[in-house]
């Protein structure tokens, strides 16, 4: 068992968990934090993402133990004070999700895009989601939801 | 995934300690986990090694670009002094994977993994690099010794990879579909004493391609390749790309690679 | 007021789905929770010899260990096939017994053997690998078109054929053949596909010994369907001790139709160890296991006049219908796919003739389109290839042999209410510029690249189903939906479907329809959905049907609260019900200013009587409540239409295919939510061009899944798709008030032959799907060849 430290969502956690708990496991098992969604074994549909240290990445394949002293912030962490984040309003607009599943992934990769670069071309934004597998929208008016966002931000 | 106990240490001393025949170095774990969660691997130990700060971090000098073993790949990307001395290498760093395996997978891992489809490997061959381990420096060509192998050996942990700075350079993959991993990487640099080919995903093996560094330290141009031969003989075949197409692909890559430089 | 149908709402379920707050089945967790996990066979074909617990009740954390012996004590019955075929010579389809935990044999790779329980997930799966199986390895039978002529998978079902099954007239079609000037063939593989929904199937079950109820939930399109087979089928519980809640579930694209083993063996394993046990799939079980999609083996033929009047058409196919016959397994290769085979053309004579085969693959069943994208791709690749030969512009010979008047009675099976399919093509070429096309080729030819343009025009029959219909064709259910419209006494709405939504948006499609017909703000309207203690009885979401079906359903039952509403609102105003008329959401008495709007009304249903000032009357005779149910049964099917036009882009060095341009245009009768339908038409075309470019499903030689992982399976990402051009006509539909057709399906039918049409068009032969990189620059190479050989 390893203690681990975490902010999360701003909220400071310290929790004893198993060696092997990665981080998707911490936040949906330990936390509650099930916005935080898995949809594969192989890192590779990005339903996970959350972002570490302002970065994003795969829960499903970050030691919780290794993040000690991160702040991470996830899906529930981007309402303030009862007002969506402008990526999470800009899906809405947009209708960039159907099932929803993909969702919280994709916003956070997104809002890490956006944090690189302020205006990203379509091509660099489609780009930018090779790590974010949907399997609802086609992608097109996710993509449409991040030019939204971006005039926002 | 099977539980382990988790290490994380501070120097290299201590790392290479704690390693043993059932334990393994934790970098940004882009394969070690997704193999553990798969049970493809298990380990007793895992010693995370991403504290260690000698391992981290990018050097310069006038000959050389050396790059920290848990360096990740975003930061060789995005690092204005590769971009300046070797472009090519910041191009490949950005093209592995995804954005959040690049914010995570390290250099280090990729080359310790030796996956035959990774990108890194194909530069260290054509780059001249050195790897520096805890024990040694190794040329990459005495370093990629087969099929996820290499010539470290246990409890050995790569410090550093040092790439000699080429005149021209270019890496050009065709990605596999799925993984995105390449079915063909070819990584050409040219140097005044000649030319190297790196080929990754064709072989086992990443290797230096010696009909296409011949030819094109004859003539660096993508015309030199018109008439060469690439043989299917040892290449992968798999069901996204036969031995043939590969054998083409490699051609056809290294043209590109040469036309982009 | 203005009218909400055909505005662009922005969706009521998002907000909850974009802030974490969705709740799938995984994210349910009982007090004293159990984690199940199943050993699943690692051979594609054994005998079970014996199976050994004993090491894995003794581990760590382990409640039970239950296998097909237990099954088999416990009397719980077998998955079931929902649709019974029969063969031409009139016998009855045959099919092998199929326990949700394996008793004897195992027939695919993730067949079900055991369940681990255990205190937590990881004690499970350790377990599960203490688990002994003494297996038998047998040889596998795999490709669909030798399965006829391999070793008997089953003993009592020969040649592992299911059915041999025709419908049309091979006669008459041969007299047809006997007149063309020219008959175009055709050999196609239609390739197996693996749905992926995002989220992986889940269950969790639990049993409350005291009540005697199972509450299950569960990934499911159709809680109350998995509630009647669970229940009546597998015997686990009877109905009213049943409850199934599909609550938020992520995607599903026909494979989470109806239950799986896992289901049942949760919600038996939950009554007999008395705790909630839950499994979550992890996505190699979902490769494995979820039923797959597609998987023919088809040879056609279509006569033609040298004019290119189409004279007769022929088809041929083998269908894979893996290990077992899964619920919508026979239908889908059958009256899904037989009756739309002839596309959208006057065809004088055709037959469709289908053999469907068992293999030792995990079990085929509908995928989006399930039946309608084999039929469009077969007819129209055939009808590109008859354009090529004859000469003619796709377009033209298209045109030729479209039906002008409607109702039109297509060849085999349907009488298609309307359409305007000259419309269609005409505005498809429109919008994607036809006319520029030769410029564009040559702008393209300039960087080295062939270019490649391809049409498909398509119908569908959907809006499933009317269920005498469906019934005489051997259905075991009907396919009526149903829908109860409660306000509440404060003059807000609850909405009962028995459809289910996960991603088709129906919590604000509905709402629109509601709020319309009853006046009220969209606001006040909640759709429930998803809760077979929650509403009446229902069939769930599939083949395009929710809107068409189930949103008329909604229709009648609001007419119903107006009809009464009318009634009681006559009372109030002491008017006659005669002079009342409904009017945006208030009752007014004609030429007066007299009216009660409908939460005055629905406020005096619930107190009928005098209270001070509150004067509520009911008519004599009238009930209190105002609260309504409608089971609505179509009288017909429902049929989008469209065509779409393809540009691919192909580079002749690699091999490599980029979509560069694509149109569609489709006809889906009337549009509620232009926004969501986009949105629909946008996924079905990504999973389209997936199967024509990306998606195959792999199995190696001995049955073992090649592509069981996101690393060989190629699911579409963001980067291989261009921006979608859609456009749309309208005829709306006659069989229900609202004139919908259904949109959920479109761009998965007519995606794959528009970019196979194409990528023939560039590379000037045939390629078969998916048309990878190494297949598109091997045609490339022999084209090369067979061009320097003609110079």
């Amino acid at each position: 068992m390893k203690k681990v430290n975490l902010e999360v969502n701003g909220k400071k956690v310290s929790k004893e968990v198993a060696d092997h708990t990665v981080l998707s496991v911490f936040l949906r098992e330990v936390l509650n934090l099930t916005g935080t969604h898995v949809g594969c074994d192989t890192s590779q549909c990005g339903a996970c993402v959350v972002h570490v240290d302002g970065k994003s990445i795969k829960s499903c394949t970050a030691l919780a133990a290794d993040l000690d002293g991160s702040k991470v912030t996830t899906i529930e962490g981007l309402v303030t004070n009862g007002k969506m984040h402008p990526m999470q309003e800009a899906f809405k607009k947009q209708h960039g999700l159907q099932c929803g599943f993909c969702t919280p992934g994709m916003v956070m990769s997104a809002i890490d895009l956006l944090n690189h670069k302020k205006n990203p071309t379509d091509k660099e934004i489609r780009d930018w989601l090779e790590g974010n597998i949907c399997r609802c929208t086609g992608y097109q008016n996710i993509v449409a939801a991040v030019k939204e966002a971006a005039s926002k931000m | 995934m099977k539980t382990f106990n988790y290490h994380s240490s501070k120097d290299v001393k201590e790392a290479t300690k704690l390693a043993s025949s059932n334990s393994a170095f934790l970098a940004g774990g882009m394969t070690t986990l997704p193999s553990m969660k798969l049970g493809l691997a298990s380990y007793k130990d895992i010693i995370d090694i991403k504290r260690i700060k000698k391992l981290s971090g990018i050097k310069v000098s006038g000959k050389t670009v050396t790059i920290g073993a848990i360096t990740k790949h975003a930061e060789v990307a995005h690092s204005k002094e590769v971009k300046k001395a070797i472009s090519s290498l910041s191009s490949l760093a950005e093209g592995i994977g995804d954005p959040q395996v690049r914010n995570k997978g390290t250099i280090g891992g990729s080359i310790a993994n030796n996956d035959p489809s990774a990108d890194y490997p194909s530069a260290c061959i054509a780059l001249n690099a050195i790897i520096h381990t805890n024990s040694r420096k190794v040329s990459a060509d005495k370093f990629f010794t087969g099929m996820f192998e290499t010539s470290l050996k246990k409890g050995e942990l790569i410090e550093a990879v040092e790439f000699q700075i080429p005149e021209k350079s270019c890496y050009q993959k065709y990605p596999n579909p799925a993984s995105r991993y390449a079915i063909v990487g070819v990584y050409v640099a040219k140097y005044k004493s000649g030319v190297n080919a790196g080929v990754t995903g064709a072989k086992s093996c990443v290797y230096n391609d010696k009909n296409i560094a011949d030819a094109l330290s004859k003539n660096f141009s993508s015309s030199a390749l018109d008439n060469i031969k690439i043989s299917s003989s040892g290449m992968n075949s798999d069901i996204h790309a036969s031995a043939e197409y590969r054998a083409n692909m490699v051609k056809i890559f290294a043209k590109k690679a040469v036309d982009a430089c | 007021m203005a009218s909400l149908v055909g505005s662009r709402v922005e969706r009521k379920e998002d907000k909850k789905l974009l802030t974490g707050r969705g709740k799938y089945t995984a994210d349910v967790t009982f007090a004293h929770q159990t984690y199940a996990y199943f050993v699943r066979s690692p051979h594609a074909r054994a005998q079970i010899k014996n199976v050994d617990t004993s090491k894995a009740e003794k581990a760590s954390g382990v409640v039970a260990v239950l296998t097909g012996k237990d099954i088999v004590n416990d009397k719980i019955g077998g998955l079931i096939a929902g649709w019974r075929i029969k063969s031409e010579d009139g016998s009855d389809m045959k099919v092998p017994a199929h326990p949700p935990l394996a008793s004897d044999s195992v027939n695919y790779v993730g067949d079900h053997v055991a369940v681990v329980i255990a205190e937590s997930l990881d004690e499970a799966r350790n377990a599960a690998e203490l688990v002994k199986v003494d297996y038998k390895i047998l040889k596998a039978v795999v490709k669909t078109d030798k399965a006829m002529n391999s070793e008997n998978i089953y003993k009592d079902i020969p040649k592992n054929l299911c059915f041999d099954w025709l419908l049309g007239d091979r006669a008459k079609t041969q007299e047809a053949f006997d007149k063309a000037d020219k008959i175009i063939k055709i050999d196609l593989i239609n390739n197996r596909l693996i749905p992926n929904a995002m989220e992986p199937r889940a269950a969790n079950a639990d049993y409350n010994p005291s009540t005697e109820e199972i509450t299950l939930y569960t990934t499911s399109q159709n809680p109350h369907l998995a509630r009647i087979i669970i229940s009546a089928f597998n015997g686990v519980a009877p109905e009213n001790k049943l409850r199934v809640i599909a609550p938020d579930v992520g995607g599903g694209f026909g494979s989470k139709i109806y239950p799986y083993a896992e289901e049942v063996v949760c919600s038996w394993a939950s009554k007999k160890i008395e705790r909630p046990v839950k499994w979550v799939g992890d996505r190699t079980e979902s490769f494995l296991s979820d039923c797959h999609g597609r998987d023919h083996v088809t040879h056609a033929e279509l006569a033609v006049k040298n004019d290119g009047t189409f004279l007769g058409f022929k088809n041929e196919t083998i269908a894979n219908l893996g290990a077992y016959a899964s619920v919508f397994g026979t239908v889908t290769p059958t009256y899904l796919f037989g009756p739309c085979a002839t596309g959208v053309y006057k065809m004088p004579a055709a037959y469709s003739n289908v053999k469907a085969v068992f293999t030792n693959t995990a079990p085929v069943d509908a995928y989006r389109g399930a039946g309608r994208p084999e039929a469009t791709y077969t007819i129209e690749t055939l009808v590109e290839k008859a354009a090529r030969e004859l000469g003619m512009d796709p377009a033209e010979i298209r045109m030729k042999n479209f039906p002008t008047e409607f109702p039109f009675q297509q060849t085999l099976v349907h009488s298609v209410d309307s359409g305007d399919y000259n419309a269609g093509l005409k505005k498809a070429m429109e919008v994607g510029d036809y006319k520029g096309f030769a410029e564009r080729k040559k702008e393209s030819e300039s960087k080295g690249k062939l270019r490649g343009v391809g049409f498909c025009s398509y119908f569908e029959a959907c809006g499933i189903a009317p269920s005498a219909v469906v019934m005489s064709l051997g259905c075991g259910i009907g396919l009526w939906e149903s829908a109860e419209v409660r306000f509440n006494p404060t003059g807000n709405v609850t909405v009962f479907t028995g459809s289910h939504s996960h991603g088709q948006g129906h919590d604000t499609t509905f709402a629109q329809i509601a709020a319309d017909r009853l006046g009220v703000p969209i606001e006040n309207i909640e759709i429930s959905h998803g809760d077979t203690d929650k509403g009446p009885f229902g069939y769930g979401t599939y083949g395009s049907r929710s809107l068409t079906v189930g949103g008329t359903a909604i229709v009648k039952a609001c007419d119903k609260i107006v009809a009464k509403g009318k009634k009681v609102a006559a009372k109030m105003l002491e008017v006659n019900e005669s002079d009342v008329e409904f009017k945006d959401g208030e009752f007014i008495v004609a030429k007066s200013n007299q009216k009660k709007t409908i939460g005055e009304v629905a406020f005096a249903c619930y107190l009928p009587g005098t209270y001070g000032e509150v004067k509520s009357p009911l008519p004599e005779g009238e009930e209190p409540g105002l609260k309504e149910t409608s089971f609505f049964d179509p009288g017909n099917f429902s049929f989008p239409a469209g065509s779409h036009i393809c540009e691919v882009e192909v580079d002749p060095d690699t091999g490599n295919t980029e979509v560069v341009k694509y149109t569609a245009v489709d006809d889906f009768g009337t549009i509620i939510n232009p926004l969501i339908v986009e949105g629909q038409v946008h996924g079905g075309l990504a999973q389209g061009i997936g199967q024509a470019l990306y998606e195959n499903c792999h199995y190696d030689d001995t049955g073992q899944l090649v592509t069981a992982s996101y690393m060989d399976y190629t699911m579409p990402r963001a980067d291989n798709f261009p921006e979608f051009n859609l456009g749309f006509t309208c005829t709306p539909a006659t069989s229900n008030p609202l004139g919908t057709k259904g949109c959920g399906e479109a761009g998965a039918i007519a995606a794959p032959p528009a970019v196979m049409n194409a990528v023939m068009n560039a590379v000037g032969t045939e390629v078969s799907m998916p048309a990878t990189a190494e297949k598109v620059w091997k045609a490339c190479q022999k084209m090369n060849k067979s061009n320097s050989k003609a110079a």
